[in-house]
Order: C-alpha cells, then sequence, then structure tokens
C-alpha cells in the first residue's frame, strides 16, 4: 500500500496510512499543496490556496493522531467547491461580486468533514454562483480537463472534478443542482454522487436554487465516496429547514453485497433502463454519441454478469425536464441573488448615483454574463401575469416527473443511464451557445427535479487521441444511496476505469 | 345594524391592515434577540444579515402566537400554510425579499366585536399571516448617506387584515382598540405603539349608498388612536371633496403628517411593485397538527369575549357593563375580586366603570396600580349597601382611600363622621323641626307639587349634616304628610 505515492491513494487508504504513522499530516498536506501549486488546469482558485492555513489544521491533525483521538478523516486532505463558505479561505462562488469575501461561519459540510479530521486544501473553482455545465462561467477563468486540456471539465463543480482526476486532491466536495456533482464527474473519470434532497445540509452552501442544489462528495473510488457522504449528510434542523429528519447512516454498510442478493427484494439487483434514453435494438439516438451508446451497454453487460437483471422502464415527463429545470432554477436563482446588491457584503461599484444606480452599478459590474441571463429568465417568469404559465405550470411538472420515477422504482431497483449526450468538448465550443449547453443536462435533470439520489461512476473511454472518460449514471430511490453504492462499488471491483488517471497510471 | 351615518350623502367605507410585532424573545426565523432599543446592528446575527449560505428556520413561538390569535378571533388556523418570498431591493431589506405569508395565511377569517356608544359592531377578518419585519433606513443622522440598522430585520409580525367592514373613523378607533386589547389580553404582542409593536394601516374609499366600492388610499402607519382618527376624517374629507369638485380618487399609500393634520401620497397605483411573489423554497409548508392547537387553546387565558358572556351570566350585568369591564385583564380580574368580596356585582360594577375609571381616566394610575384594593373597594360598597352610608359618602371615603389618607374603610367613615343616622327618634325630632318651620313647602306637597318634597328631603339631610338615610328620611315624610 505504501508504495505508492501518496497521490495515488484513495481517502480511505490515506487515512490508514495516516493513522499506521507512516507519514504524517504535515507530510501529506505538503505533498498535495506542492501538487496543487504545480498544477495548470486552473482547478484552485486563484487565492484559493493558504498553505499556512493548511499547515496549521494538519499539524493540529498530527497531535490528535498521536494522542489516538483522530476521526476517521483525521489528517486527509481535502479540497471544497468554492461555494461552500469557510471561515479560513476567502469564498467567492466563482463571482466577482463576492471576490475576497471571508464568511464568519464554517458551512454544515466543512464543517462535519472538519471534525473527522479532515485537512482542507483549499478552495476550488467552479461556474459563478454554480450556473454552468463547462465551468467556463468562473469569474476567474476556466478550469481545464485533466486528461485534454483542450476541453472542458464539465460543470459547475468542474475545480472539483479536475482536482481530484489531476491527483491535487484524494476527493472534493462539490454541489448538484441539475447535474452538477454528476456531469463533470463523468468529464473526469471520477465517482461522484448527490444525494437525497435535504440529506447534506444547506447551510453555508451559497443558494443557487434552493428547491434542488445538494451538496456530495466527489473522490475516485464509490468506496471512498460513501465513506464521505456518511461524514457530510445528517440533519441540520436547526439551520437548515429543509434538512431530512433522518438519522446520518453508514454509507459503506452494503458496499461488499452481490449483486446477484442486491434487489430490495433480497434478489438479484433490478436495473431499470428509460427506454426513451437508450434503446438497444435502437442503436444511438436522441443525441446520445455512438461512444456513449456502447460504453454504456459494456457496462450493462458487465453488471449483468454481475447478477443484475434489467427491465426497459418509461419515464414519459422526463423529457420536459429541460424547460422545467430552466424556469425553477433561474426563478429561484433572481431571488437567492437579490441579497448581492452593495449594500452589506461583496463588490460595491465605485463609481454611483442614487440608489437605483448604486444597485445597477454594483449587480452589472459583478454578476457574469450567464449569472444575469438566468437572473432576467427567473425574473420574467415569477412576473405579475407569467407565474402561472411558467413556474406553476413547471412546478405541475415536476411533480409528474417525480411521479414518473415512483412507478419506475416500482419495478426496478436503481435506474440507469448516460450522465451526458457525449464526451467533454472542447473549450469555447458552447460558450457561446448557452441552449447547447442546457441541452447537455438532459439526463442529468430528471433526477434533480425529482430529489433523488444520483451518482455517476467511470464506465469507459472514448476512442479519441486522448482517450476521454465516459460516465454511467445511476439513480436510486429517495434515501437509496446505499444501494447506489453497493452497485458502483461492484461495479469497480471488476473494472478498473476509475483506476486509471490522466497521465497514464493506475491508483 | 342601524344604517350607517353618511357624510354630505357619502358612505365611508374603511378596511384595516394591523402589523402586531410578536412577543417573541428572538427573531422569526433566526436566534437574535429582538428586545427594543439595543445600539444599531447589534441585534442581527449572520441570518438576520442575509450572509451568503444562510438558512431561515422558522421561530416555534411565533406560529404558538399565531395559533392563540386564531383562536382569540374564532378564526380557522390553517392546517398547512405557506411562506413565500416578496421580492423587492431596499437597503433595509437584507435578502432582497421579505418572507411573507401570501396565498394561504396562517389564520383565516375570524371575527372582531365591539361596542360603539352602546350599539354592538362586528368587523369581519379575512386573515392573519406571519412575516417578518425590515430594518430601519436611518437619514438624518447621516449628511448625504443614510444608516441601516437591521436590529428590526427578521422580527416576527402578524398582519391582521379585515374586511371592508368599518363605516366611520370612530368606528375605526374602536375597531383598533378592540384589537390591540385582545393581542395585548392573549399576550401575543406588547401592544407598544411608540415602538411600533402594533401599527394600523387603513384602506379609506367613500361612495354614494348602493354604489360599488370606491377606490380607496392605504393611510400607512397609524401608530396612535387620536392620529387614527384625525387621519382618516381628514382623507375623508379630501376624497369627498375631490369626488364633488369632479376628480376621480386615484388609488395610492399615502402618509399623515400630525403637525399638518392631513395626508399625502407617498407613491401611486403606476409605482406599484411587481413582487415576484413565489413560494420560499427554504421553508417547507408550516404543518400545525389539531392536537397542538388543542395544547394552545388548553393553555389559553380566559377570553374577553368569553369572560364578559360569564359576567352576564354569572353576575347578572347588561352586555355593556360586561364588555367594558373586560376591556383589560387587570380590569376584569379587579371587578371580579370586588364583586365576589361585596357580594352586589352592579354595585361593584357601577363603582368601577364610573368612580374608578373617571379617577384613572384623569390622569391617576392604571388599572394595574389603582391605589385602592379591591378588598376596600368592596368595603366601601359593602358600608353602602347595609346601609351605614351614604352613596355621596362613599365617594368621599374613596377619596381618602386613593390619596392614601386612610386605608381601613370602617375607621375612616368613623373619623369622618359620615355614618348615616340610623337612629329612628333623632330623625323623626328633625323631621318634625323641619316640617314646622317650612309651613309653605308642606302646604305645597299637600297640593301634590313633587318638588316641594325634594326640598324638604335636602332641608332634612342639611339638619342632620348629611348623615340622614334619604331612603328613610323620605319614608319618614310621606307618613308625616300621609
Amino acid at each position: 500500500m505504501s508504495q505508492k505515492e501518496l497521490h495515488q491513494q484513495g481517502v480511505a487508504e490515506l487515512a490508514a496510512t495516516l493513522r499506521s504513522r507512516a507519514v504524517s499530516a504535515v507530510e501529506v498536506a505538503q505533498h498535495f499543496l506542492q501538487r496543487a501549486q504545480a498544477d495548470a488546469h486552473g482547478a484552485f482558485l486563484p487565492g484559493g490556496l493558504d498553505p499556512e492555513v493548511t499547515l496549521a489544521q494538519a499539524r493540529a491533525a498530527d497531535a490528535r493522531l498521536a494522542a489516538g483521538t483522530g476521526g476517521c478523516l483525521e489528517g486527509v486532505p481535502l479540497a471544497h467547491k468554492d461555494v461552500f463558505v469557510t471561515r479560513d479561505f476567502a469564498t467567492t462562488a466563482g463571482s466577482k461580486m463576492l471576490q475576497g469575501y471571508r464568511s464568519p461561519f464554517d458551512a454544515t459540510v466543512v464543517a462535519r468533514l472538519a471534525e473527522q479530521g479532515a485537512v482542507t486544501l483549499g478552495k476550488l473553482n467552479c461556474d459563478e454562483f454554480a450556473m454552468g455545465s463547462a465551468n467556463e462561467n468562473s469569474a476567474y477563468g476556466p478550469v481545464k480537463n485533466p486528461w485534454d486540456a483542450a476541453r472542458i471539465p464539465g460543470g459547475s463543480s468542474g475545480g472539483s472534478a479536475a482536482a481530484v482526476a489531476a491527483g491535487l486532491t484524494p476527493a472534493a466536495t462539490g454541489t448538484d443542482t441539475g447535474g452538477s456533482i454528476r456531469q463533470p464527474a463523468a468529464f473526469c473519470g471520477i465517482t461522484g454522487i448527490k444525494p437525497t434532497y435535504g440529506r447534506a445540509s444547506r447551510y453555508g452552501m451559497i443558494a443557487y436554487a434552493s428547491s434542488l442544489d445538494q451538496a456530495g462528495p466527489m473522490a475516485r473510488s464509490a468506496a471512498d465516496c460513501a465513506t464521505l457522504l456518511s461524514v457530510m449528510c445528517g440533519p441540520d434542523l436547526d439551520r437548515d429547514s429543509t434538512s431530512l429528519d433522518v438519522p446520518a447512516e453508514d454509507f459503506s454498510r452494503d458496499l461488499a453485497r452481490p449483486l446477484a442478493t442486491a434487489g430490495k427484494d433480497g434478489g438479484p439487483l433490478t436495473i431499470g433502463v428509460p427506454t426513451q434514453w437508450l434503446e438497444k435494438e435502437a442503436g444511438p439516438a436522441h443525441g446520445v454519441s455512438p461512444t456513449i451508446y456502447d460504453t454504456f451497454w459494456q457496462a450493462m453487460d458487465t453488471l449483468a454478469g454481475l447478477g443484475a437483471r434489467f427491465k426497459p422502464i418509461g419515464l414519459p415527463n422526463a423529457d420536459h425536464a429541460i424547460p422545467v429545470y430552466y424556469i425553477i432554477a433561474p426563478a429561484e436563482a433572481s431571488s437567492n441573488l437579490s441579497r448581492f446588491d452593495g449594500v452589506k457584503f461583496g463588490h460595491r461599484a465605485a463609481q454611483h448615483g442614487d440608489l437605483l444606480d448604486l444597485y445597477k452599478k454594483t449587480r452589472a459590474e459583478g454578476f457574469g454574463d450567464e449569472v444575469k441571463r438566468r437572473i432576467m429568465i427567473g425574473t420574467y417568469v415569477l412576473s405579475h401575469g407569467y407565474y402561472d404559465a411558467y413556474y406553476l405550470q413547471a412546478q405541475k411538472i415536476r411533480r409528474l416527473i417525480a411521479n414518473d420515477f415512483q412507478s419506475a422504482f416500482a419495478q426496478c431497483d436503481v435506474i440507469a443511464g448516460p450522465v451526458a449526450p457525449t464526451v467533454a468538448w472542447k473549450l469555447g465550443e458552447k460558450a457561446d451557445d448557452p441552449v447547447a449547453n442546457y441541452l447537455a443536462d438532459i439526463f442529468t435533470l430528471p433526477a434533480s427535479l425529482a430529489g433523488l439520489p444520483g451518482m455517476s461512476l467511470p464506465c469507459g473511454f472514448s476512442a479519441d487521441a486522448r482517450p476521454l472518460p465516459v460516465g454511467l449514471q445511476l439513480i436510486g430511490n429517495y434515501l437509496d444511496e446505499a444501494r447506489l453504492l453497493n452497485v458502483a462499488h461492484q461495479f469497480q471491483q471488476h473494472t478498473d476505469f476509475h483506476r486509471r488517471t490522466p497521465t497514464g497510471d493506475l491508483t | 345594524m342601524s344604517a350607517p351615518a353618511l357624510i354630505h350623502g357619502y358612505e365611508v367605507v374603511i378596511g384595516f391592515e394591523t402589523h402586531a410585532q410578536l412577543s417573541t424573545s428572538s427573531k422569526i426565523f433566526s436566534r437574535a434577540a429582538t428586545a427594543f432599543g439595543a445600539e444599531p446592528n447589534t441585534q442581527a446575527c449572520a441570518v438576520d444579515l442575509a450572509l451568503p449560505g444562510t438558512l431561515p428556520v422558522m421561530n416555534r413561538g411565533a406560529v404558538e402566537r399565531a395559533i392563540r390569535f386564531g383562536l382569540a378571533v374564532g378564526a380557522h388556523v390553517a392546517e398547512r400554510s405557506i411562506f413565500a418570498r416578496k421580492n423587492y431591493f431596499y437597503p433595509d431589506l437584507p435578502k432582497g425579499y421579505q418572507i411573507s405569508q401570501y396565498e394561504i395565511p396562517v389564520v383565516q377569517g375570524g371575527e372582531v366585536s365591539f361596542f360603539l356608544g352602546d350599539e354592538k359592531k362586528t368587523v369581519r377578518l379575512v386573515r392573519a399571516h406571519l412575516e417578518e419585519d425590515a430594518g430601519k433606513s436611518l437619514h438624518e443622522d447621516f449628511v448625504g448617506m443614510s444608516g441601516i440598522d437591521l436590529n428590526r430585520a427578521g422580527t416576527p409580525l402578524l398582519e391582521i387584515v379585515t374586511e371592508p367592514d368599518i363605516r366611520s373613523s370612530a368606528e375605526a378607533v374602536a375597531y383598533a382598540k378592540e384589537l390591540h386589547k385582545i393581542v395585548t389580553w392573549i399576550g401575543i404582542c406588547d401592544g407598544n405603539m411608540q415602538e411600533g409593536s402594533f401599527r394600523c394601516d387603513a384602506n379609506v374609499s367613500v361612495r354614494k349608498p348602493g354604489q360599488p366600492l370606491g377606490t380607496r388610499r392605504e393611510i400607512k402607519n397609524l401608530n396612535s388612536f387620536k392620529f387614527m382618527q384625525q387621519a382618516i376624517d381628514f382623507e375623508v374629507r379630501w376624497q369627498i371633496e375631490q369626488l364633488e369638485d369632479g376628480h376621480a380618487i386615484e388609488q395610492a399609500t399615502v402618509l399623515f403628517d400630525p403637525d399638518t393634520g392631513e395626508t399625502r401620497a407617498m407613491r401611486t397605483k403606476e409605482d406599484a411593485a411587481d413582487y415576484r411573489y413565489f413560494p420560499d423554497p427554504d421553508l417547507p409548508p408550516l404543518v400545525i397538527g389539531r392536537d397542538w392547537v388543542a395544547q394552545v387553546q388548553a393553555d389559553m387565558a380566559e377570553l374577553p369575549r368569553v369572560m364578559a358572556a360569564r359576567f352576564v351570566r354569572d353576575y347578572g350585568l347588561p352586555e355593556y357593563d360586561a364588555t367594558t369591564l373586560t376591556q383589560s385583564k387587570a380590569m376584569a380580574s379587579y371587578f371580579e375580586a370586588v364583586a365576589l368580596a361585596c357580594k352586589s356585582p352592579k354595585l361593584a360594577s357601577n363603582w368601577i366603570m364610573g368612580e374608578v375609571s373617571r379617577r384613572l381616566n384623569s390622569g391617576e394610575g392604571t388599572m394595574e396600580t389603582v391605589p385602592v384594593s379591591a378588598a376596600q373597594l368592596a368595603a366601601v360598597i359593602g358600608r353602602i349597601a347595609d346601609g351605614t352610608i351614604s352613596n355621596n359618602a362613599g365617594k368621599q371615603v374613596l377619596d381618602a382611600l386613593w390619596s392614601g389618607e386612610g386605608t381601613d374603610v370602617d375607621a375612616l367613615i368613623d373619623a369622618k363622621g359620615l355614618k348615616q343616622m340610623n337612629d329612628s327618634g333623632a330623625l323623626e325630632a328633625i323631621v318634625d323641626t323641619v316640617l314646622a318651620a317650612n309651613a309653605k313647602n308642606v302646604a305645597e306637597v299637600k297640593a301634590g307639587n313633587a318638588k316641594a318634597m325634594n326640598a324638604l328631603v335636602g332641608q332634612v339631610m342639611k339638619a342632620s349634616q348629611g348623615k340622614a338615610n334619604p331612603a328613610q328620611v323620605n319614608a319618614l315624610l310621606k307618613q308625616r304628610l300621609g
């Protein structure tokens, strides 16, 4: 185990190495800090690293390790998507609006990980206020895909996915509103999970779309995601009214269960495949690229070999997910972002006239184009006379989509599908075409709208000269994260896609 | 109900919106304190400042108070109500939206009844909903700039909305006073109007009888009963003048200036913002179980209207007396203590509504600090009822008790020589002396002049130095003059 370089070790391995005291938390932190500082993918934000803070945390972790009082993540370095507020690092949400903003408190998710001894490496780039599918909307520049620096890493948790893929951190936090954990995980060849809405506290997560935002871990394996998710989740009823009142769980408990007994009834796992997304006989259709089609069915063959059964299912309303999401999310965002007005914190226009002018100039200067676009869409759909036609109608269809999933889960244990219709596209390719970006969210949006847990795990590579990772999406029923992780782990026990790195070595 | 009084042929139509600040110690969605008068921005936490990442969490105490109000006015307490966001930009609104209830409020319906003179009026309520207050903009103290104090941001409010059932400024004030009584009685609001704990907005319109409702103008922030009446009277006159001059009324929000006694428009409907209400995704629907409502009901003190009905039933009081005595908890409990001690409820009511209230109204303290104890007042009433002293002598005893001249009723009666003359022999002698000295009056009485009888009674009372029992004097005189 210890023959591996530190950055080739996963969360569980590193935690064990640290517990054995073969290496100190300070040495581990220094190793990753050096890698992060030398990295050219733009995964960490400018100013997102503060070695003094990180090393101080590592020294404290070493003291606890010496005293034998460490938590389950003691000394393990992690990095946080910059929408989680942190006391020790500035938090920008990828926006000029919050340049240099320092929160007086830590997000609950950050605090829970720190309580278990995680050491914070720094803050990761992301699309501004988590709005984007390519990480090209950050005010601090785009992030490059470690598998091909000419391509996007996905978004909005693009910095998180790239940092894990490039071995700059063993794992990272991400947030998923419409696919922002799953899609960059797929594009960067790592594993990520978005839990059931309400599992992870939203306290301290800068809100984009409140009814959809969820935190989750991004790591190299399902097993590491299970470890991290177990720490991140749990009720936070005093701080977040949408926090679910269900106890924290050990999401690792079912990892080793064979798929032949992983069904709800103790029988073989039944995987539902939405026929409107993928039909084997129909070949690649509905915008799904041949690469995605091929790798998906190869993955299904692997799962079949592990004892899973398949069932075609219908999600008749899921095709409406794009318009529904792009009404509800901007509506909530338009209101959530009203607090950035130049009065209390964040950017304030230097030159302004009266109050209205202060608002206009501050927001014109502080927000990027995509954020402005969504604020305008959201303001429009909530306006008098349009609310019923847009927002209310979207909420009704959202309910229908959730109902579709419930009908489907009566027939299967998990649902499998692609994460995105294609592999990672080239930087700038869709930068001037917001709708093309929105359409790429087709497969991740339905689970978000229904509040269901969803994950992405590597299931193959493209035939490009620089092979690009392909992700497999698994969607579970409410609170059924442990089963998703079980399936993913079993898949990873029999495949090595998740162990491959952009530099060619295996972890 | 009698026909409403018309002013120059117009009927006045008024609806009320009242913001009652709920008496919770912390804010509606945060744990910051709500105490009045703290240094600016010392009672605003991260949630109140709308710092990134903060979220609202409902204060159960605010909901409990809303339930209490719903029960007090006989309304439906909704099992499921919704918080919405009212979006607008203003520096003292930190989130850029106010969390309020819009489509489905927590309290639905209900009514408030009160006496206007001796006529009973009932105003129907549309709803009462929970919402958060904004902060304050301070324009005076900063040259060329405005200060923002967010201490008040997030303070819980219950907005109580009536149907347009009110027909005069006097009725409006009576309604507001009754509502004020209810919210303070049930302990959900301290009622302090100077500190803004109880703020009224009046929607005023006028119409010719039988016509549809006229266009209304809303008078904002009426924070004293006196200004309320002045403002509405001015507004009504102004609207009638406009209409009589052939002008249409434009919907507007107006402010009352106590210095000029006039209302003036702040904004008209054209500037009305589009608040883009939508359900707040940070707050799940407010679900109130029936067991919670039952618990609140069980813990609630007897309501004024219930207590008034009991006073009518158990003490035989007229409804007017019962309603008046239940103006405040202090008055009601004072009455009940006096009535039980003296066993003459109607006399107790008369004395409290008359002599005691008169002294209080002339500025000599409040019902909470009446200098005469219930036992003392009961003793005075007892001595009147048993004929020991006259009603007038009773007032003198009350004065002495009030001023602290003495504490024991019987000792005061003795010291002041107020005991009535109940020795019939002595009284007969006085009567005979008076009859002998007033032959002219005696003749007139015999000729059927009742006034002359009063003169004789007065003479006897004077001769007895006020100690004679008037009833006994009357009886003796009638006997003598046969």
